[in-house]
């Protein structure tokens, strides 16, 4: 029988499937279906100090082999967010919540990421990586110096795993090594490319914002790329994220390196049980080619 | 719902879904003043849509937002109130203009050939005037109530008329009973095999626990804030339930699971507030 079991800095899970922050992850009900669709385990929404609409509408489309979104960080402030969070552990135990936060320097870091110990959340990640956020996310993750200052205070403040999660930069190394650096407890690579859609018809740009981020299936190819290089450089566990689809997909992360696998915009391709999908395609892979557990390929690929 | 192919040997995912979520730009044909605060817009080009279903419309440069398809065999067209920023703008342009659909989204009215009430308060007309379309072409006897704040605001009054049996009412009494629909629809339940509602969440709900008393079908098309619409961002959430994907009807079987029904729904950042 094939193990999907696998583990990152201490956080056990059923199968590396973990819903990525952002994608139905900002209420209670929803998270909790999330488990039953069967995700190993969900990073929340990125959460701000306060509450926040967002970019105004249009935040969403679709392109020819990916989505383009600008939502920009609506959350509903960690005040609130906490009530909903106390809501989902009264329905949701023993599974493995991730809290996502997000801020423009790093005593706001710290603030949140205690607001989340004390709330209860299994591990942090940290936002340093939106791309259509000014002053936040990428804006951050870019600087390898606040990068690192970021996830070095927060480390400082709490006991528990904290995920950097990074942006798909070049020297994308360079960033690991900076926060592993700076006692980060994993990477995730990757968030969305900065893009954007213009409409012929009406000379206008589409999204409200104007730019947006890209994710989906055409950013497979630089999440492998930034998850390969990340594997090379540092020692930490590598989360693997951008365009995962099938168990193909996901096995070739693996393969790369990644340790466990988050998963958003296949939600929208092959349906609110997508998770389940993968898994089967994953096991029925691993099946013909007799590999037992993900942990005999993880990194294979590398010399 | 979305399909994918997966071809064995390939990495590819062929996508064979028709890619609803891509912008289609579509030219205002004709526009129809249908009381003082609604028009409709007519569009140049067939949406393939089902009753209930509804598009993400971009007045582009403005604002996008979720519309109903207010009439869809035929001659294409959306009915909107202005209320606010977006319908206002939308409001404004004329035959020849451009606006951006995507969609259609949700899943839209399950129509039995049934005996049906359909029970409708302000705008919620707009959802439902293709579902009554569809059941008077299946030859099904329809018995609409429809209720507005005032004589001028019935919405589709004259064309519902036309497929169904209409009774009115008005909150001011100008026209038709003076109560509250749900109170004009009490009188109208014989013989009603299946019920379906549009309209302020509060005369929905009282509707669908009414229906539910007396054992009857009931589906209503409920509204929340929407951003995505095709169920990624959480915005438009009840109780775990998508009303972009999952919705926008229900059954009041579901809604009787459902808490939120009735009492709250999200703002923009996600929070609760009351209805
Ligand atoms: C599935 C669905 C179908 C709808 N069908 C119709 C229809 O056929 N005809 C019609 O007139 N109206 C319809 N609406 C309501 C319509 O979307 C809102 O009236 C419109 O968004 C208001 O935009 P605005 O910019 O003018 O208002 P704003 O000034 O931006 O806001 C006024 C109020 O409108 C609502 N609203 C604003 N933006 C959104 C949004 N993105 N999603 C949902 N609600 C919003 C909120 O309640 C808000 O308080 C529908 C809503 C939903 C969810
Ligand atoms: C609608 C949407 C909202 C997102 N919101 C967030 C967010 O709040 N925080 C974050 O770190 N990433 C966010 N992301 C990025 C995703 O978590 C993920 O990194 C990216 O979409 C690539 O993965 P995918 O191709 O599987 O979607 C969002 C993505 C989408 C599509
Ligand atoms: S509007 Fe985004 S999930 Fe429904």
């Amino acid at each position: 029988m094939v193990s999907l079991k696998t583990s990152v800095a201490g956080i056990e899970l059923e199968n590396p499937l973990i819903l990525a922050s952002g994608i139905l992850g900002q209420t209670a009900s929803t998270i909790s279906n999330m488990f039953k669709a069967g995700f190993g385990g969900v990073v929340t929404k990125s959460i701000g100090k306060d509450p926040r609409s967002g970019h105004p509408n249009p935040t969403m489309l679709e392109l020819d082999t990916g989505l383009l979104n600008a939502m920009g960080l609506p959350n509903q402030g960690i005040d609130s967010f906490e009530n909903e969070l106390k809501e989902l552990f009264s329905i949701v135990s023993g599974k493995p919540i991730i809290g996502s936060i997000f801020a423009s320097n790093s005593s706001e870091f710290v603030d949140l990421a205690e607001r989340m110990e004390d709330i209860g959340v299994h591990a942090l990640e940290l936002n340093l990586s939106c791309p259509h956020a000014k002053g936040y996310g990428a804006a951050i993750g870019h600087d390898t110096e606040t990068a690192g200052t970021s996830v070095l205070e927060v480390k400082n403040a709490v006991d528990m795993p904290v995920f950097a999660k990074l942006p798909p930069a070049d020297n994308i190394s360079e960033i690991a090594q900076a926060v592993e650096g700076a006692g980060a407890d994993a990477i995730v690579a990757i968030n969305t490319l900065k893009a954007m859609a213009i409409n012929l018809e009406t000379r206008k740009p589409f999204l409200g914002n104007k730019v947006g981020g890209y994710s989906g299936p055409a950013i497979k190819p630089v999440g492998l790329r930034c998850v390969y290089e990340s594997y090379q450089t540092v020692d930490i566990p590598v989360i693997g994220c951008g365009g995962i689809t099938t168990g193909r997909d996901a096995l070739e992360y693996v393969l790369a390196g990644a340790t466990a696998l988050e998963i958003g915009s296949s939600i929208y391709y092959r349906g609110k049980d997508a998770p389940r999908k993968i898994v089967e395609e994953m096991k029925s892979i691993m099946e013909q080619q007799e590999i037992d557990k993900l942990s005999d390929i993880i990194g294979a690929v590398h010399d | 719902m979305v399909q994918t192919d997966l071809n064995e040997n390939s990495n590819m995912v062929k996508v064979l879904h028709k890619s609803m979520s891509k912008l289609e730009t579509v030219k205002i044909n004709e526009v129809k003043q249908e009381t003082p605060t609604i028009k409709s817009f007519y569009l140049d080009k067939d949406i393939d849509a089902k009753p209930g279903q509804f598009v993400m419309l971009w007045v582009p440069g403005v604002d996008e937002f979720p519309v109903a398809l207010s009439r869809i065999h035929g001659k294409c067209s959306l009915t909107v109130k202005a209320i606010g920023k977006g319908t206002e703008a939308l409001h404004r342009m004329t035959a020849g203009d451009t606006l951006g659909i995507r969609g259609p989204y949700g899943n839209g009215y399950t129509l039995d050939e049934r005996d049906t009430l359909v029970v409708i308060g302000g705008y919620g007309g707009a959802s439902i005037l293709p579902a009554v379309d569809e059941l008077n072409r299946q030859g099904v006897n329809v018995k609409v109530a429809l209720g507005a704040a005032c004589d001028e605001e019935l919405l589709f009054a004259d064309e519902l008329s036309l497929i169904s049996d209409v009774a009115l009412c008005t909150d001011d009494g100008s026209v038709g009973k003076h109560c509250m629909v749900t109170e004009l629809a009490m009188g109208m339940f014989d013989d009603v095999e299946q019920v379906l509602t549009c309209g302020p969440e509060k005369m929905m709900k009282k509707t669908v626990d009414i229906c539910m008393e007396r054992g009857i079908p009931v589906q209503a098309s409920l509204e929340r804030y929407m951003k995505c619409g095709m169920g990624l961002c959480d915005s438009c959430s009840i109780d775990g339930l998508q009303v972009c994907v999952d919705g926008p009807v229900f059954t009041g079987e579901q809604l009787s699971k459902v808490n939120e029904f009735g009492k709250f729904e999200r703002d923009p950042t996600g929070r609760r507030t009351s209805i």
